[in-house]
C-alpha cells in the first residue's frame, strides 16, 4: 500500500521497563527467544503491505540500529521508500516528550511522503495485527483518525493506559487516563491511523503551542471537532506495562492460542536472522513446556521458560519460570527460578537464585555472578 | 579488477541413490543438518574462503534449488561485481545441449566464467558434507606453480575402490590417476575439487568439447589428457571432516554422525555454514515432552518421545509419537501414537495415527517428501516409501 506511510516511534514508554532500557530503546528489547519488540510493529507493516516506514529514535538505539540494519529482513529495503531510521540531529530537541514532538522532528519526512494515511504505532505491543482491515475501516468510515483498541482490564501498574468510551455511532466521547475503574474496557494500543493532511496540520500546530502529546493535545482536545474512531482488535494482545508483565506475556507463549494468534503461517513475524545451529539436548536432558531458540544447548531440566538464542543449561541444572536472554550460561546444579537474565549472563554452576512470579528478579546485561 | 578466483559449482546432479529425496529435488538442495542443504557448505565454504563469485550449475530439477540461492543474500553472496549466479543450460547460435558431463557443463559456460576474467578457477559439486578453505588450497596451487590442484583425502585402502584414486611423488604432484580401481595402489582418493589456472581451464575443456570420443568428465577425460600433456599437477591433501551423503544409508550416517559430535564443527564462529533460513519462532516443548541426544529446529512443536534425532524446521510430533534415530525433514508430521525408528521422513510428510514405521536397530527406512502414511498402516524397516511409492 504506497499510500499508507507508517511511522513507529520507538523510545515511547522507556520508563516503563527501566531495567531493559538501561542501554536500549524499548523496540529493541529481547522478547520470545528470537524476536525484539519492534520486530512485532515492523512485520505488521510488512504483513499489510506497508513499505514506506519511519522509525523515529530518541536515544540509545544502536542496538535497534544494529537490529534493524536496512530493513532487508522484513522487505523494507526498497529502491523507492523502504525503511527509514530518522534519529534526532543537530537543532532538534534530542529527546522528545511525547509523540508530537517525535513527529515535529521529522515533520519533513512526513510533508515529503504522498500518502493519504499514516500508521502510527509504538513498540510495546506484542500482537499480530493485519493493518488492512483498520485502514479499510478507517476509509470507509470517513474517520480522521481510527485508533485501535483492546478489551481488557485497566493495567495493573495504572501507567500509560489510555480507556476509550465511544458514543453509539461509534465517535470518540471520552478518554481516561489510567482511570480506578473496574471491569474490562476498551484500551487504546498506541496504534493510530490518521489522513496525512491533517497530521502535518497537527504536528505544526502542537510545535506553535508547545504542545507534544498526541494522547493530551489531539485526542482529549480535539474530540469534539475531529471525527475520531475506534476499531476493536481480537486476537492476543499484550501492551508491555512492566518486568512483571514481561515476564507474564513471555510465559504467555508457552500458551497454543496466543502462538496461533501472534505466528500464523499467513502472517510471519519477521526478525533478523543469525546463523545458529539448531539447538541441541543432551543426554539428561528433561524439558518441559519451554520455548527454544536455536544455538541453544540443553543438559538440564527446564520448565515454563524461554530460551534465547544460544543460551546453555549444564547438566543438573534446574530452570523454572524463567527467561533467559542470548548467550546466557547456566553452570552445572544451579538452580533458577523466576530469573529473567539479560544477553551474556554468566551464572557459575551450583549458584542459587529465586525471584517470585510477581517479582521476578533480573540479572542485567554482561553480568558475571 | 580482475578476480583473483571464481567458482564453479556442479549442482545438476540427480542424486538418483536418494530416490524419492530426489525424485522433484536436485541433489544439492536436500535438506541436511537441521537447518541446511547439502548446498550450503560449498557456498559458505566459498565465502568464508573469500571467494565472491559463485556460478552454481543446474540442471536437474532446478526451481526449488533457484528459489533457495536466490539473489545469494543468506552466504551474503549478493554483491556487486560479482555474487550468485544460476547457470541453467542455454540456447547459443551454434545450438543448444544439455550439460552432457562435468566437463561439458564447465564449457558451456567458459564465456561467463571470461566476463569476470579470473586468475584460478575453483570446480566444486555440491554433493558433499565439509569445511574447507579453499584459499588455503590456492596457496598450494601457486606455490607448486601447478596448472591444476586436485583435492584429496587420505581413505582406507580397502574403502579406495571406490573413488577416483590418485599416485601422486614425494613432492606431492600427481603421476597417476585411477578410476575405481579393484586393487588401488594408493590411499589418496579425489574429492571432485579442482583448482584450474584459468587459461589451462579453457584450452582443456576446449580441446575436450572438440574430442567426439569423450565422455566431457573431469576425471576420466580432462585430467588424465592434462597429465599426458605433462601439465604440472598437483595434489591437495585435505584433513578433516568430509561425507558423501549421496545414499540413504549416508544421508542417515552423516547425521549420526553431528549427534555423536564428530569432526564436523557447525559451531564455529569463523567458519559459519549460512543456509536462508525460514521465517518461524523458536520451537516449543509440549508439558510431558521428552527430548534427549538430539537437534531440534525453529517452528517445531515437540509432545512426543524424540531420541538421538534430527528435527528440522517446523516439525511436529504429538504428544504420544515417538522418533528415534531418526531424520524428519523441514514441515513433517508425526502424529499421536506413531513409531519413528531409524527412519528419514522427506519434508511435509505425514506419519498417521499409531503408524509404525522402520525398526530400532533395523535398516535404514525412507518415507519421501509429502507421503502420507496412513493411521495405523507399518513401513517395514529399510523400505524406500515415496510419495507414489518409489521402488
Amino acid at each position: 500500500m504506497r499510500d499508507v506511510l507508517g511511522i513507529i516511534v520507538c523510545n515511547m514508554h522507556d520508563d516503563l521497563v527501566p531495567q531493559l532500557t538501561s542501554n536500549r530503546t524499548l523496540g529493541s528489547i529481547p522478547f520470545g527467544g528470537r524476536y525484539r519488540m519492534i520486530d512485532f510493529a515492523l512485520s505488521n507493516m510488512t504483513n499489510s503491505g506497508i513499505y514506506d516506514v519511519g522509525l523515529v529514535p530518541s536515544k540509545n538505539y544502536q542496538s535497534l540500529m544494529n537490529h534493524v540494519g536496512n530493513g532487508q529482513e522484513w522487505d523494507m529495503s526498497r529502491k523507492n521508500g523502504g525503511l527509514s531510521i530518522l534519529p534526532p540531529y543537530a537543532g532538534e530537541r534530542g529527546v522528545y516528550r511525547g509523540r508530537m514532538e517525535a513527529l515535529y522532528g521529522i515533520r519533513e519526512y512526513i510533508k515529503a511522503s504522498d500518502a493519504k494515511n499514516v500508521v502510527l504505532s509504538d513498540s510495546d505491543v506484542v500482537a499480530n495485527i493485519d493493518l488492512r482491515p483498520v485502514i479499510k475501516q478507517h476509509e470507509e468510515s470517513g474517520a480522521d483518525i481510527t485508533l485501535v483498541y483492546k478489551r481488557s482490564e485497566v493495567f495493573r501498574e495504572k501507567k500509560q493506559c489510555a480507556a476509550l468510551f465511544f458514543d453509539e455511532c461509534g465517535k470518540l466521547l471520552d478518554l481516561y487516563l489510567n482511570p480506578e475503574l473496574e471491569g474490562t474496557q476498551n484500551i487504546y494500543l498506541d496504534i493510530a491511523i490518521i489522513k496525512k493532511p491533517l497530521l502535518d496540520e497537527l504536528i505544526a500546530e502542537c510545535a506553535s503551542k508547545d504542545e507534544h502529546s498526541f494522547v493530551h493535545s489531539v485526542l482529549m482536545q480535539k474530540k469534539d471537532v475531529l471525527n475520531i474512531r475506534g476499531y476493536l482488535f481480537d486476537g492476543y494482545c499484550n501492551k508491555l506495562t512492566g518486568l512483571r508483565n514481561y515476564l507474564d506475556s513471555s510465559l504467555a507463549l508457552l500458551n497454543p492460542e496466543v502462538r496461533k494468534s501472534l505466528f500464523p503461517a499467513e502472517r510471519p513475524i519477521y526478525t533478523r536472522v543469525r546463523d545458529k545451529v539448531s539447538a541441541k539436548y543432551g543426554e539428561n536432558a528433561k524439558v518441559s513446556e519451554a520455548l527454544v531458540t536455536d544455538g541453544c544447548y540443553i543438559d538440564g531440566e527446564i520448565e515454563r521458560s524461554v530460551l534465547f538464542r544460544g543460551a546453555t543449561i549444564e547438566k543438573g541444572a534446574k530452570v523454572k519460570g524463567c527467561v533467559l536472554m542470548h548467550n546466557t550460561f547456566v553452570g552445572e546444579g544451579c538452580e533458577l527460578e523466576f530469573v529473567i537474565t539479560d544477553k551474556n549472563v554468566v551464572i557459575p554452576a551450583g549458584t542459587h537464585l529465586a525471584g517470585s512470579e510477581k517479582y521476578p528478579l533480573y540479572i542485567p546485561k554482561d553480568t558475571v555472578l | 579488477m580482475r578476480k583473483k578466483m571464481l567458482a564453479m559449482l556442479l549442482a545438476g546432479g540427480q542424486g538418483s541413490r536418494l530416490y524419492a529425496l530426489t525424485k522433484d529435488l536436485a541433489k544439492p538442495a536436500v535438506p541436511f543438518g537441521g537447518k541446511y542443504r547439502i548446498i550450503d557448505f560449498p557456498l559458505s565454504n566459498c565465502v568464508n574462503s573469500g571467494v565472491d563469485t559463485v556460478g552454481i550449475l543446474t540442471q536437474y530439477e532446478p526451481f526449488e534449488l533457484s528459489q533457495y540461492i536466490g539473489n545469494g543474500q543468506p552466504w551474503d553472496l549478493d554483491r556487486m561485481g560479482g555474487g550468485a549466479f544460476v547457470l541453467p543450460p542455454y540456447q547459443r547460435n551454434t545450438g543448444r545441449d544439455w550439460y552432457k558431463g562435468t566437463a561439458n557443463a564447465i564449457y558451456q559456460n567458459l564465456r561467463f566464467i571470461e566476463r569476470y576474467d579470473p586468475e584460478y578457477v575453483v570446480i566444486l559439486s555440491g554433493d558433499h558434507i565439509y569445511k574447507m578453505d579453499y584459499a588455503a588450497m590456492l596457496e598450494k596451487h601457486i606455490e607448486k606453480g601447478a596448472a591444476v590442484t586436485v583435492a584429496a583425502l587420505k581413505v582406507p585402502l580397502s574403502e579406495a575402490s571406490r573413488f577416483g584414486v590418485i599416485i601422486a611423488d614425494d613432492e606431492g604432484y600427481i603421476t597417476e590417476f585411477e578410476e575405481k580401481p579393484a586393487n588401488p595402489r594408493s590411499d589418496l582418493a579425489s574429492m571432485g575439487i579442482y583448482i584450474f589456472s584459468a587459461d589451462k581451464l579453457s584450452k582443456y575443456l576446449t580441446e575436450d568439447e572438440a574430442d567426439p570420443e569423450s565422455e566431457n568428465d573431469f576425471g576420466k577425460n580432462v585430467l588424465p589428457n592434462m597429465l599426458e600433456a605433462g601439465e604440472k599437477m598437483a595434489v591437495y591433501a585435505f584433513e578433516g571432516y568430509w561425507k558423501d551423503v549421496g545414499t540413504v544409508d549416508s544421508l542417515w550416517e552423516a547425521h549420526m554422525d553431528l549427534l555423536d559430535g564428530s569432526d564436523l564443527n557447525l559451531y564455529d564462529n569463523n567458519w559459519k555454514i549460512y543456509s536462508r533460513s525460514p521465517v518461524m519462532p523458536p520451537h516449543i516443548v509440549e508439558a510431558g515432552a521428552e527430548i534427549k541426544g538430539s537437534m531440534v529446529t525453529e517452528g517445531c512443536d515437540v509432545g512426543g518421545k524424540v531420541e538421538r534425532s534430527v528435527l528440522f524446521a517446523g516439525v511436529t510430533v504429538e504428544a504420544g509419537a515417538e522418533v528415534k534415530e531418526s531424520i524428519v525433514m523441514p514441515g513433517a508430521t508425526i502424529k499421536a501414537g506413531a513409531k519413528v525408528y531409524k527412519t528419514i521422513i522427506g519434508e511435509k510428510a505425514v506419519i498417521g495415527e499409531n503408524a509404525k514405521i522402520g525398526a530400532d536397530g533395523g535398516k535404514v527406512t525412507l518415507v519421501g517428501p509429502e507421503a502420507v502414511v496412513a493411521d495405523e498402516a507399518t513401513v517395514e524397516p529399510g523400505a524406500i516409501f515415496g510419495k507414489e511409492a518409489v521402488k
